[in-house]
């Protein structure tokens, strides 16, 4: 009788000799909604206050289009660009030996630790018409500063690491062997590259690419000071937020975070499913 | 030749895009001389900016510390109904942009948000002041400690627990001799880098900020206060010791990552994969 009524039970968890479950379970899901959940309820209970109407046209009005398509197009950019040079500076890490190596592998993560308005300052200052960088590019007509390739710049600096961190460990992975095969048939090093070892990379380096771009449509602190934060050309999707709460306009700023935070959820699925297959094809 | 080659792009590529931005920091700092640096760090709108920065981080970082400690000991010791949405719910803020978290704070607490009304009846202020600066921090670095220790925990394992247990050991015994020493160069690496976001978060802070230069800016927001009102070589003096916070906790990690690979290194595999 008792057995049948135990079976019936459904099983939440799994039976464990250790103490403390119920305890840390509840410290965790109370702070976690007060922080995260509950202040995203509030958001999300505003938004629906608007009515879908209302919703509608706070983010169709053209600032808020026009804003959004700079902050996707620059994030897409940025990401890209980043995929090719963040696989290079992964592959040239793990792969080769080289005085200093350590150095920069230590340096990739600079931009995690570096606050972004120290960020913003440095690359605005380096990128002006009279900065070390911006000096040289002046003269043949390449404006990055006060642009929109100066936010470009400044979501490469501050998502460098995460396509470096996500495709490393799988560089580190890879079988050498089948590379020594392909080479002793005759393959050139760049068919190699292309049909070997870079489709194993592939799954990581999309990953990394999403990581990236969501990192970077988020960015605030260090696009503000290199951006010419002109709506319609260089204004992105945070700053507008911004914009709309020092005029008070908290209906704007609702509206517009919640659509910001249905790309980033988006965003995050994509993110999951594309990690999911990497699993898939490394098996486990 | 190939191998050169890569290698000189990639060394070029981060000389350019991490280097110079790091040693612009330092020379425009510098710009004016060693005495002008040390009287714009000097100033006493630096020094309350200074005092408002580790005040925050001393409340943010042990806050997300006793955080990640439960959640790693319900997560990691139990296997439960949907441990793996609790995981992703903890990482959210890690994809929520730093404007939304001001913006959440101030829906909540400012004047029109949903507790306005009552918290300026009973005069109390949260935004543009310090306990909306630190709940905003704690926003942002709510995943930090939490994801470092979670997959540490997993990949350990639970058999040393296992046998305190049925050596007849309490459940705080357990945890301060067994579980705590296994775990502390994780926990530290997540405090690490938790502080490191905590003393630079700009975003989030500047949406609930007073942004009163000397009353509620933090460092960083010190930095943009100077370098609007064209003070740069004062907002690079400051910038700098954000840059020099920035580079020990490089130095910190990596030495932590060179002594303690290899239990650091299954987590960012697992973490990877």
């Amino acid at each position: 009788m008792s057995a049948s009524l135990a079976g019936a039970r459904i099983k939440w968890r799994q039976p464990s000799i250790l103490p403390g479950f119920v305890p840390s379970l509840t410290v965790t899901l109370v702070w976690l909604g007060i922080i995260v959940i509950g202040p995203l309820g509030v958001m999300l209970w505003f938004t629906a206050g608007l009515g879908w109407e209302g919703f509608f046209d706070i983010i169709t009005r053209p600032r808020v289009l026009g804003d959004l398509w700079v902050s996707l197009y620059t994030a897409l950019m940025a990401s890209l660009v980043n995929a090719g040079f963040g696989l290079l500076v992964a592959w040239v890490l793990t792969r080769y030996e080289f005085p200093g190596r350590r150095l920069a592998d230590a340096l990739v993560d600079l931009p995690f630790a570096l606050p972004t308005a120290v960020a913003g300052i440095a690359l605005s200052t380096l990128y002006a018409p009279n900065g070390w960088i911006g000096a040289v590019l002046a003269p043949l007509g390449i404006h990055i500063a006060f642009t929109p390739a100066g936010i470009v710049v400044a979501m490469m600096f501050i998502s460098l690491p995460f396509i470096v961190r996500t495709v490393q460990p799988v560089i580190q992975d890879l079988e050498v062997e089948q590379e020594e095969a392909a080479s002793l048939m005759g393959a050139s090093p760049a068919q190699i590259f292309l049909r070997i070892s870079l489709p194993a990379i592939f799954p990581s380096l999309l990953t990394g690419f999403a990581l990236a771009f969501a990192r970077c449509l988020g960015e605030y602190g260090s696009i503000i000071f290199i951006a010419g934060n002109k709506p319609f050309i260089s204004e992105i999707v945070p700053v507008l937020i911004v914009a709309q709460l020092d005029q008070f306009d908290y209906e704007g700023a609702t509206a517009i975070g919640t659509l910001m935070l249905g790309v980033s959820f988006l965003l995050l699925l994509a993110i999951n499913l594309l990690q999911a297959w990497v699993r898939r094809r490394h098996g486990g | 030749m190939v191998r050169i080659t890569l290698i000189i792009a990639a060394m070029l590529f981060m000389a350019l895009f991490l280097v110079f931005p790091l040693a612009v920091v330092f020379s425009e700092a510098l710009s004016a001389g060693l005495g002008s640096y040390l009287s714009s760090i000097a100033d006493p709108n630096v020094t309350s900016a200074i005092e408002l920065t580790l005040i925050i981080a001393v409340i943010a970082v042990p806050a997300n510390l006793i955080f990640g400690v439960c959640a790693s000991w319900c997560i990691a010791r139990f296997d439960f109904v949907g441990r793996n949405l609790l995981i992703t719910l903890i990482d959210l803020p890690f994809s929520i942009s730093p404007v939304i978290a001001g913006l959440l704070e101030v829906l909540l607490f400012g004047l029109n948000g949903l507790l306005g009304n009552w918290l300026s009846n009973n005069n109390i202020q949260i935004i543009f002041a310090l306990p909306g600066m630190v709940i905003a921090t704690i926003f942002v670095t709510f995943p930090f400690v939490a994801r470092e220790v979670i997959p540490l925990a997993q990949e350990q394992g639970n058999d040393e627990e296992e046998a305190a247990v049925t050596l007849g050991a309490s459940g705080l015994q357990i945890f301060w001799r067994v579980s705590l020493p296994k775990l502390r160069w994780g926990l530290f690496y997540g405090v690490l880098l938790c502080n490191a976001r905590a003393m630079g978060e700009f975003g989030a802070v500047s949406v609930v900020s007073g942004k009163v230069f000397g009353e509620t800016d933090t460092l960083s927001l010190a930095v943009e206060s100077l370098y609007e009102s064209y003070e740069i070589q004062a907002a690079f003096a400051v910038a700098s010791l954000l840059a020099m916070l920035a580079l020990v906790t490089l130095v910190l990690k990596s030495a932590l990552e060179w002594w303690h690979r290899e239990e650091l290194h299954a987590v960012r595999r697992k973490k990877a994969a």
